[in-house]
């Protein structure tokens, strides 16, 4: 049980603000990891902004509009290097298949999460690879396996960090 | 957990029209992200602004933390080292056989590269570089080889400009903001270097294949021109890259290619240096064809 049900307004305040933030600023960073200071030799690197709007989306349906995959998109593209508009075309169009998704399945799982969540992980890596490529990259298919790969491994530890997120959040 | 059924808005118009306007935005950003993705194609000039801008804000703190992060890394490369120690030992071996038959090879091209330009009187274009400074981050998510270079336009980087390391080539400079650069490195798909065989001055063409390797094709057709071993170096031509700076080794060959390995590991550089872009003397040109070969 908590202490104290009444909270004050400011404090209110911050907990709603917190409760529409965290999402947003978890999935700009999540984008923000290619900042880290690796200077990687292949794309290896798991899309963690992409990740982290998936896992918010599967987790509470309720909490985004769809368009907000175009100024989340934006953001990511901003860090990533692919060409502007990759991912704002990309995750605007997941966000769309899983409303699509959600109106068929009555009831996910786990289970079905993560393989929602690898269908369109598949999806943008696959679609950055083409827009790369029609910007003046070259690289082949078999270029990205290993990071889909592993990004549809390292998954589920990122909605697991997501869920925790979540009840702090709503806390 | 169940998605909740209020995507169906029931008989409210307002929210009916809500759930509808927000498709619209939707499905309008994302032709607006594909309209962009084609102007990305069509003039990238002005998506690079906007890049640049951005990367003057993370530079610097990817600096500082590739500091910090440096001495970990080189801990955990000097554990793997240990494991590899059998096989890297015989490796070596026979590359040290490699470099000796290499060293006596070099000496005699020294020689007549001295003779040569003493012959053509061209004298020796070295310590002009803009400004040494760290790469500090990569795009490590995207198919594409960027790196983030810590010094921008207000250190004189431009966009075009060649980057080197002590060991070899890096890449060139493909967009300048006022404190960073990002550089597009020689393992990237996209990015073509005119090459020549060490030994004999063999024009070749070194395209990134993406994964850290360098894919190297023969100007000139015929089987299997390419041994392991082979170094390649920068031939000068196009201009860009100035003549003579190491680029890769051939690890292993096939058909009229071989795949090489770039001499600057760009993982392990601590700094890089930028070039002014190298532009062949015009009176130079007519005699191209044929001093081409020669190295």
């Amino acid at each position: 049980m908590r202490q104290r049900i009444l909270l004050t307004e400011r404090e209110e305040r911050n907990a709603r603000l917190r409760g529409q933030i965290l999402p947003i600023i978890t999935t700009i960073l999540g984008s923000a990891m290619v900042v880290l200071p690796i200077i990687a030799v292949s794309p290896i690197m798991p899309p963690f902004g992409l990740m982290m709007l998936l896992s918010w989306r599967l987790l509470r349906p309720e909490l985004w509009p769809v368009w907000i995959a175009i100024p989340l998109g934006l953001a990511d593209d901003l860090f990533s290097s692919q060409p502007i508009g990759s991912a704002v075309l990309l995750w605007t169009t997941s966000l769309l298949i899983l409303d699509l998704v959600d109106t068929r399945l009555v009831w996910r799982d786990y289970w079905q999460d993560w393989l929602i969540a690898a269908g369109l992980i598949i999806l943008c890596l696959a679609g950055g690879l083409l827009t790369a490529n029609a910007t003046g990259g070259n690289g082949n298919a078999m270029l990205i396996v290993p990071q889909i790969v592993l990004s549809i491994l390292i998954y589920p530890v990122v909605a697991r960090v997501c869920a925790v997120l979540d009840r702090w959040r709503l806390s | 957990m169940a998605p909740p059924r209020n995507r169906r808005s029931g008989f409210s118009r307002k929210a009916h029209f809500g759930i509808f306007a927000t498709y619209v935005i939707a499905v309008t950003g994302a032709l607006l992200g594909l309209l962009l993705v084609v102007t990305a194609w069509v003039d990238p000039s002005g998506h690079n602004a906007i890049r640049a801008l951005l990367t003057d804000v993370t530079a610097p703190i990817s600096s500082g933390m590739r500091a910090l992060v440096r001495g970990t890394g080189d801990g955990g490369g000097a554990v793997l080292e240990y494991f590899r120690a059998g096989s890297k030992n015989a490796a070596l071996r026979e590359e040290l056989v490699i470099a000796r038959r290499k060293l006596l090879q070099s000496r005699i091209t020294e020689y007549e590269n001295k003779r040569l330009k003493r012959l053509l009187d061209i004298a020796e274009t070295a310590g002009n570089a803009i400004v040494a400074a760290r790469l500090t981050s990569s795009s490590a998510t995207s198919s594409r080889r960027f790196a983030i270079l810590n010094a921008g336009a207000n250190s004189g980087v431009t966009s075009g400009q060649p980057v080197r390391a002590p060991d070899g080539l890096v890449g060139r400079v493909i967009e300048a903001g006022r404190t960073s650069a990002r550089i597009l490195l020689i393992t990237d798909t996209g990015n073509v270097v005119p090459v020549l065989r060490v030994n004999d001055g063999l024009p070749a063409i070194a395209t990134g294949t993406g994964d850290g390797a360098i894919d190297i094709r023969s100007l000139s057709a015929g089987a299997s021109v390419f041994k392991p071993g082979d170094v390649f170096v920068t031939s000068g031509t196009g201009g860009v890259y100035p003549p003579g700076i190491p680029v890769a080794i051939a690890i292993t060959a096939s058909g009229d290619g071989a795949t090489a390995y770039p001499l600057a590991d760009p993982a392990k550089l601590d700094f890089a240096v930028v070039l002014p872009i190298y532009q062949p003397a015009v009176a130079a040109a007519p005699a191209a064809p044929e001093s081409e070969g020669a190295p």
